[in-house]
């Protein structure tokens, strides 16, 4: 496999929360710090951001220590980067269409394409799948539930 | 004290049995049975999803239906482990050992009819711990301070992080995270933006049904899409009457189930111990006692009423710190809490006083819920069996559907979406980093309040830190954080008998591809 990928998952893990809490910190160091006893906006965000660091050294630092094999790679065995795409596009889709398009194409695109990231999906069963989920979606939260998203935008339906 | 709690468990059946309020708690049993027996959905998800929708609602009947939700899929989640052998409800993992072999042998209807009557013995102990233990820890609450609430809330949050599954260090390191999260928004006092980065819709803070739909919703699926096992239906054939348990059955698990009740409803008042550990604790006691060991594994009844049972007391004595103290012990709890806040209910002790229809409402209605929850799972036994042959690829698109509108439904606002699509993302990185997102969800709920009081407690101490220690229950309660703390690292230096054998039995349980549906 790719040899970037053999270094300990917990380096990353811990070299992660690392970051995010000295961005933490540093970003919380913008405000007002205050004092103990009367503490700042910023005095929390500083606390935590240092706590968050030191863990992701201490997490590092154990894995530096143990002796235990290597448990799995960051990557799964078989990545899935086509679901995963397909599971991002779906809600992005929902997102630009629910805006532009109103609810009925925005939840038929999200479902479908949603579908079609399983293997053994195609385009007829993933489109059928998403035409029934419309249906069901629009006389749920349309008609029962009063969700204020219009069904097309454009058209009084 | 006895007739008192009587009268007000009286008041509790009327709120409870209003047409109204019975409606949403059958509703909300009804869905959590649903969710519990469909393979890799669970109740943080669904809960999330349903949570906007109450947003009309009264707060009593919401609160219903969302705490029906959590108890329901325990009853749902028996069913996928007896009959498929797939521990895809983490509280129910360890009955796979002996209720799928007894399954193999024709006898999965019995473990089913055993595991209702345990559930229902479990969960009737956990409601009445609830009825006594409830006021009497409300009683010592009300005398709380600042300091004191804030030392409690650390021991919530340390437990919460380190007796749950993974690594402790990790599981601190996610509720730092979650508290950071917690400070995105406008400051309390202040009003100051906090990592806002200029997103005007940040300055309301992170939505929690995003946050949890991101962490339990969108990663989830991204775990386990393309990496589900096939499901074999070829032993999940079950009839109503199959489901009695012989007399002699019973008689072999009375015991089992009494004991496990027991266990079940001490983890439930350890902060952060949730049904999870209750039910390999006592699979791992129940094996260690019996006088045929060799039989556990192979199909013992013992080995399915003892977990199951105290599964279920477990789960209704996780309510007692949420609804008396305002901490929650895991996942779902802090999910329920932050449903009071968004209904306008204050969590905390002035609770049971002030919202009096909630507390006695939900306690009458757990006794409801659960007589329901027999009634639907013996004659509808077939119709959940026909459900767990739905394939994960009809599912899982399904649920993004309804993670999406709900998410919007929330606020009427599709930034929330992106929101969550963004956790989401991240959340999967931390899952494959090891991390568990569980305790994320616990800071997130907490830390808004944590500062408060912090702040306050420093204000009121003029900025002298020893007010945590002078203060004797504040002191109290750093002991307990400093126990906690000394006892994961011994057993992190050297691995005690206990939980040798814990990992023995979680090594045995067939691993599932869905990683972590609390």
């Amino acid at each position: 496999m790719r040899g970037n990928f053999t270094l300990k998952r917990d380096y990353y893990a811990g070299g992660l929360m690392l970051l995010l809490g000295v961005g933490a910190a540093v970003t919380g160091a913008g405000y007002k710090f205050g004092s103990l006893a009367r503490m700042g906006p910023g005095f929390m965000p500083v606390v935590l951001g240092v706590v968050l660091a030191f863990l992701g050294l201490l997490i590092a630092g154990t894995a530096l220590g143990s002796s235990e094999p290597e448990r799995g790679k960051f990557l799964p065995d078989n990545p899935q980067w086509f679901g995963w795409l397909c599971i991002i596009g779906g809600p992005v889709l929902f997102i630009i269409l629910g805006q532009y398009g109103g609810m009925i194409p925005a939840v038929f695109a999200c479902v479908f394409v949603c579908a079609l990231g399983d293997n053994t999906a195609t385009y007829k069963s993933s489109a059928i799948l998403a035409a029934g989920i419309t249906v069901f979606g629009v006389v749920l939260f349309h008609y029962l539930l009063h969700i204020p998203f219009p069904l097309l935008r454009g058209f009084n339906l | 004290m006895i007739s008192t709690a009587i009268t007000d468990l009286w008041y509790g059946f009327g709120v409870a049995l209003e047409p109204h309020n019975l409606m949403y708690c059958f509703l909300g049993v009804l869905v959590g049975n649903l969710v519990g027996v469909l393979p890799g959905m669970g109740p943080v998800a669904t809960i999330s999803i349903l949570l906007p929708l109450t947003f009309g609602m009264q707060p009593v009947p919401a609160i219903l239906m969302l705490s029906g939700v959590y108890y329901g899929a325990q009853y749902g989640g028996a069913i996928c482990s007896i009959l498929l052998n797939l521990p895809c409800h983490p509280p129910h993992a360890v009955t796979c050992l002996d209720g799928f072999p007894l399954t193999k042998q024709g006898k999965g209807g019995t473990a089913l009819g055993i595991t209702i009557i345990a559930a229902f013995v479990g969960a009737s102990f956990g409601i009445t711990e609830m009825i006594f233990l409830a006021p009497f820890l409300v009683k010592v609450a009300l005398e709380f301070g600042p300091a004191e609430v804030c030392s409690l809330m650390l021991v919530g949050l340390l437990a919460g992080s380190t007796l749950a599954k993974g690594s402790p260090l990790k599981g601190i390191a996610m509720t730092v995270l979650g508290l950071l999260v917690g400070i995105v928004g406008s400051d309390i006092e202040t009003g100051q933006p906090r990592f806002t980065f200029g997103i005007t819709e940040l300055f309301d803070g992170v939505e929690i049904i995003a946050l949890a739909l991101g962490m339990f919703g969108i990663a989830e699926f991204m775990n386990s899409i393309n990496n589900t096992e096939t499901v074999d239906l070829r032993y999940a054939k079950v009839g109503i009457s199959d489901m009695f348990p012989s007399k002699a059955d019973m008689k072999l698990a009375f015991w089992p189930m009494i004991r496990g009740t027991l266990i079940g409803s001490l983890c439930a008042l350890i902060p952060g111990t949730g049904p999870t550990i209750a039910s390999f604790v006592s699979y791992a006691t129940e094996k260690k006692i019996s006088k045929t060991p060799e039989r556990f594994g192979h199909g013992a009844i013992e080995g399915v009423a003892c977990p199951e049972a105290s599964t279920h007391s477990s789960v209704q004595g996780d309510f007692i710190p949420t609804m008396s103290l305002g901490i929650p012990g895991d996942t779902v709890m802090a999910l329920l809490l932050g449903a009071l806040i968004i209904h306008g209910i204050v969590p905390g002790p002035q609770l049971i006083t002030q919202h009096a229809d909630i507390f006695w409402g939900l306690i009458a209605s757990f006794w409801i819920g659960n007589i329901l929850l027999v009634i639907l799972n013996v004659p509808m036994i077939g119709l959940w069996v026909k459900l767990l042959s739905i394939p994960y690829r009809y599912l899982y698109p399904s649920a993004m559907f309804f993670v999406c509108i709900g998410v919007y439904a929330a606020n009427n606002d599709m930034f929330q979406v992106g929101e969550t699509l963004f956790i989401g993302v991240v959340g999967y990185i931390l899952l494959r980093l090891d991390f568990h997102p569980a305790p994320i969800l616990l800071g997130f709920v907490l830390g808004p309040r944590f500062e408060e009081n912090f702040r306050r407690s420093l204000l009121i101490s003029r900025g002298d830190l020893m007010t945590f220690i002078e203060r004797p229950i504040s002191a109290f309660f750093l002991l307990i954080c400093v126990v906690l703390v000394v006892a994961q690292i011994y057993v992190w230096l050297r691995k005690p008998k206990i939980v040798a054998e814990e990992q023995a039995i979680e090594a045995q349980v067939p691993t599932s591809s869905y990683s972590e549906l609390a």
